[in-house]
């Protein structure tokens, strides 16, 4: 049986090199993801969570299993990432990442496309819907924004999240009802046009609905 | 429940995380709220429409890159883990410190003292030892020198005191 996270921590404050490597290969594709969606910049989301597991690495002495490994974890990413968003560090890369999504906004280029090119006006389209969403849930409030991809995309429990974010569970339930209401305005030609680009309308409708 | 108690269970029961009496208070609710209802949906909707954002695989090279980065943490942490398990040891690594320290800042009152009498009791030898030094090995030729005696009366003062140190 595979030993539990809070095991495999106190092996490796015992000097188990190899227990830190499967804590790595456990928590890496989640840990960036979530970095990923909180700075949306994949270079800076790797170094973040490089970043998170050599502070994991460098606690080990005083690591004691009083709290679950991965609310540590991500209580640690959080703080990185709300950090580097406030000082800017990330920010020229975002505004590289951020043009082209303006100018797809505008559809024109993905009509012209369209008429000739079905297959690439789906594609674009797909690319279109998800910039927005990621626009609307980088304009969110940091804590606001951690909330929801932790309950989202990490698909993480309100005790947990709570304790993460370091509010009570009935002030983070507030704060995700709060967060998923203005992104239910901010979407809400996509929200209104149901799921996927597979049941969407023709291109041009997306944004007139 | 009215539609501002939704705010702490309407996303709860959605995600399918509410308790049985949560569900309940929420259907009931629902079932006489359209704006609610409404809601409800379009977050279903919403939540749906958020899985369409899709994030880029991770650098194949990221597992090297925390190895490489756990490597090189500074060697002076590791001396202190391999001390801190043991207190009694930095306790008295530490005693030992401040007691050679302390030893060495009362030792110079008396030295002064030590000095003179080591300095009289091997002034003699030292000048032989300067005397045998292969630089001045003709020093009888250099104290018999004829033109220092020649010199007027100022330069030999200094040797008419010397008997007197």
């Amino acid at each position: 049986m595979a030993r539990s996270d809070v095991q495999l921590m106190l092996d490796v404050k015992a000097g188990d090199e190899v227990s830190f490597e499967l804590l790595l290969h456990r928590y890496r594709t989640p840990l960036v993801h979530f970095l990923y969606r909180m700075v949306r910049d994949q270079a800076a989301a790797e170094d973040l969570a490089q970043e998170v597991f050599l502070r994991v690495y460098r606690a080990r002495e005083q690591y004691e299993p009083s709290a679950k490994f991965t609310t540590w974890m991500f209580r640690i990413a959080t703080n990185l990432a709300l950090n580097a968003k406030r000082d800017g560090r990330y920010r020229q890369l975002e505004v590289t990442i951020d043009a082209p999504g303006e100018t797809d906004e505008r559809q024109a280029p993905s009509i012209e496309v369209a008429d000739s090119r079905p297959g690439i006006e789906s594609e674009l389209i797909a690319r279109d819907r998800s910039a927005a969403i990621r626009r609307a849930i980088e304009a969110l409030p940091g804590k606001q924004r951690a909330a929801v991809l932790l309950h989202k995309y990490e698909e993480m429990g309100y005790d947990e999240i709570a304790q993460v974010l370091q509010c009570s569970e009935s002030a983070l339930k507030s704060l995700l009802f709060r967060a998923y209401e203005t992104l239910r305005v901010q979407l809400a030609p996509l929200v209104a046009s149901g799921r996927g680009p597979a049941a969407q309308p023709k291109p041009g409708e997306v944004r007139t609905s | 429940m009215n539609c501002s108690k939704m705010e702490q269970s309407l996303i709860a029961y959605l995600d399918g995380r509410a308790t049985v009496s949560e569900r309940r208070e929420v259907e009931t609710h629902l079932a006489e709220c359209a704006a609610c209802r409404v809601r409800a949906e379009q977050f279903r909707s919403l939540f749906g429409v958020m899985d369409e954002w899709q994030v880029p695989p991770i650098s194949p090279s990221f597992d090297a890159a925390v190895r490489a980065r756990v490597a090189q943490l500074p060697a002076r942490g590791s001396f202190w883990e391999w001390l801190m398990p043991s207190p009694r040891a930095a306790f008295a690594l530490t005693a030992v410190v401040l007691l050679s320290v302390w030893l060495s800042s009362v030792r110079p009152t008396r030295a002064p003292e030590a000095a003179v009498a080591q300095v009289q009791s091997s002034g003699e030898t030292d000048f032989k030892m300067i005397e045998d030094l292969p630089a001045i090995e003709n020093y009888d030729v250099i104290s018999n020198f004829d033109a220092l005696s020649d010199l007027p009366a100022a330069p030999a003062a200094p040797s008419q005191d010397h008997p007197s140190l």
